[in-house]
């Protein structure tokens, strides 16, 4: 079975540019991982990306070396209407998405690109938005709605494609930490049910990782860091310009006590029982 | 000092975002105000320059009522960064961005150089000066639009969502300007949905929700009301919320923080060693 995404040796420069964005960048996702992906500002999370989804080298163009197959497919070779059938790909802000007078015409709007029949896009239709949540809309108009509700509909129109794999930028940044939280749950809720390939980046990673089975951090073009959150949380993410969630600090400062923790609790479900057993 | 005195506005679309509005501001002051999308928040700071004057009631900054004064002759005084600094910028280079008001007030050529170069500076933007401010990261925006609000050295600095695409470097830089600003005797009012940055600020917090201020209290008190916080469509901060688990008690107040929660827990580690 082809992998989520393979990625050898991967080196990009955006045309114009005089360095390389990202530098021998090696990865391999299997089918339904979570991933949540960080760094600081330019570390090369938005250009690693835009590759998943053929934006580079095809829209883009510059430089690109190495190896990199999506769902399959060797994304140098294959066009970027073919990558959008196997890739949705989601972005901080949703207006840039949703330009239908309609939310059934927006989530359409792909199905019918692909020329397929009425019926098939209705069910189509019908599903995203029920998985979403976001049925009893499908009349409004997405100006009308909030900024959550928008991006649950930009998630509706990728997923009434069916992809294997979505691809999310910084969805939440203009969402407030409620509205946040319910998209990482939705994310969640996809992966487990349906068996999505998520890629997620990030920066509110204490909403967001307790939900991912893996954590990558970039710095510099380069992955620095790549494992199970509850572990990696061990490493210093502040030298990588990573904000770590208070949680983690609170249990770095226990351990400079003398106690010492396998796993970093990634809630405060987990964090209380653990403390629970210390102090009582 | 600003007042907002019984403010309501409705946008022309028949659309009530602030509904009797009662707030002071003193010189000085740092204020969060923070709430759901949508709770008003950015209209409210619309006020304090005069970009929306109150459809019911009144707001006056330094004793004039903004209904009589030109957004132009507030914007001078009140400076405003606004959430997306695209919407902002409309120059050909960075230098010419910060540059703009300070041409429109009329200031000096050799003074105008000398505070740009110095914004520029400020904000760590010196090495863009000729770069279009559209080719800039994210981050970089956001400090340029900074940049050329700083510039013409307003009394009070008006950010809206200053920690948007910001990583942890950059929220720390952001911390440290609006500290420097607050040492120069500077008023400066946050809006924003980024909780850990309110714990580092520790600023006097307002919560908004569906056009109405719902609290208006220090940090450690806003910041510990659950139940408002939820209405404003909040999260506590994830040390708070530990602390009430662990607790169980309602009555937890201030603790925000990895500090401030071990300072409770270290006493209780101690007894238990000693058992």
């Amino acid at each position: 079975m082809p992998k989520a995404i393979e990625v050898k040796e991967l080196r990009y420069r955006y045309e114009g540019m005089d360095r390389d964005v990202l530098l021998d960048v090696n990865l391999e996702v299997e089918k339904g991982e979570f991933v949540l992906l960080t760094g600081a500002s330019g570390c090369g999370k938005t250009t690693l990306c835009r590759c998943f989804n053929g934006l580079i080298p095809h829209f883009y163009g510059g430089d690109l070396r190495g190896e990199i197959y999506v769902a399959g497919f060797d994304v140098r070779e294959t066009p970027i209407h073919r990558m959008a059938l196997k890739v949705g790909f989601i972005f901080q802000n949703p207006d840039s998405q949703l330009f239908s007078l309609t939310v059934e015409r927006d989530v359409a709007f792909g199905l019918e690109n692909l020329g397929m029949d009425r019926e098939e896009i209705k069910r189509r239709v019908d599903w995203a938005l029920e998985v979403v949540g976001m049925k009893e809309y499908r009349y409004s108009a997405p100006y009308e709605l909030s900024g959550g509700q928008k991006q649950r509909i930009a998630i509706a129109s990728v997923l009434a494609m069916n992809p294997e794999l979505i691809v999310l930028d910084e969805p939440t940044a203009y969402l407030d930490p409620k509205t946040a939280l319910r998209i990482f749950q939705l994310l969640d809720e996809l992966n487990r049910k349906l068996g999505l390939t998520v890629v997620l980046v990030e920066h509110r990673l204490d909403l967001a990782s307790r939900y991912a089975s893996r954590l990558i951090v970039m710095n510099q073009g380069r992955i620095v860091l790549d494992g199970d959150p509850a572990t990696l949380f061990h490493h210093r993410l502040e030298e990588y310009g990573v904000s770590t969630p208070r949680l983690i600090r609170f249990f770095r400062q226990l351990e400079g006590e003398g106690y010492s923790f396998e796993r970093l609790p990634l809630t405060t479900e987990d964090a209380s029982a653990v403390l629970r057993r210390i102090i009582s | 000092m600003i007042e907002v005195l019984d403010v309501y506005y409705t946008y022309p679309n028949g659309f009530t975002a602030l509904k009797d509005v009662n707030l002071t501001i003193d010189r000085g002051e740092c204020v969060a105000i923070m709430g759901e999308n949508g709770a008003g928040k950015t209209t409210l700071i619309k006020h304090f320059n005069g970009l929306l004057k109150p459809t019911k009631g009144t707001v006056i900054v330094d004793g004039n009522n903004t209904k009589d004064l030109s957004v132009a002759q507030l914007s001078r005084k009140v400076g405003l960064v606004f959430q997306n600094p695209d919407h902002q910028f409309f120059s050909e280079t960075v230098e010419e961005e910060v540059a703009f008001a300070l041409k429109n007030f009329g200031f000096q050529e050799d003074e105008i150089k000398r505070r740009v170069d110095q914004a520029l500076e400020r904000m760590g933007l010196t090495q863009y000066r000729q770069n279009s401010p559209f080719n800039l990261s994210g981050g970089e925006k956001k400090r340029l639009a900074i940049a050329s609000v700083v510039v013409f050295n307003p009394d009070y600095l008006i950010l809206d969502e200053p920690t948007i695409g910001q990583d942890y470097l950059q929220k720390l830089e952001i911390i440290d300007i609006i500290r420097s600003f607050l040492k120069e005797g500077k008023t400066v009012v946050i809006v924003t949905h980024d909780l850990e940055f309110v714990v580092d600020l520790r600023p006097r917090t307002i919560l908004m929700s569906q056009g109405r201020i719902i609290l208006d209290d220090t940090a450690d008190k806003a910041l510990s009301n659950l139940k408002l916080l939820d209405e404003a469509s909040l999260l506590p901060p994830q040390i708070t919320e530990l602390a009430y688990r662990l607790f169980n008690s309602p009555s937890l107040e201030g603790i925000l923080d990895e500090k401030d929660l071990m300072e409770i827990v270290k006493p209780l580690i101690i007894r238990r060693m000693k058992q």
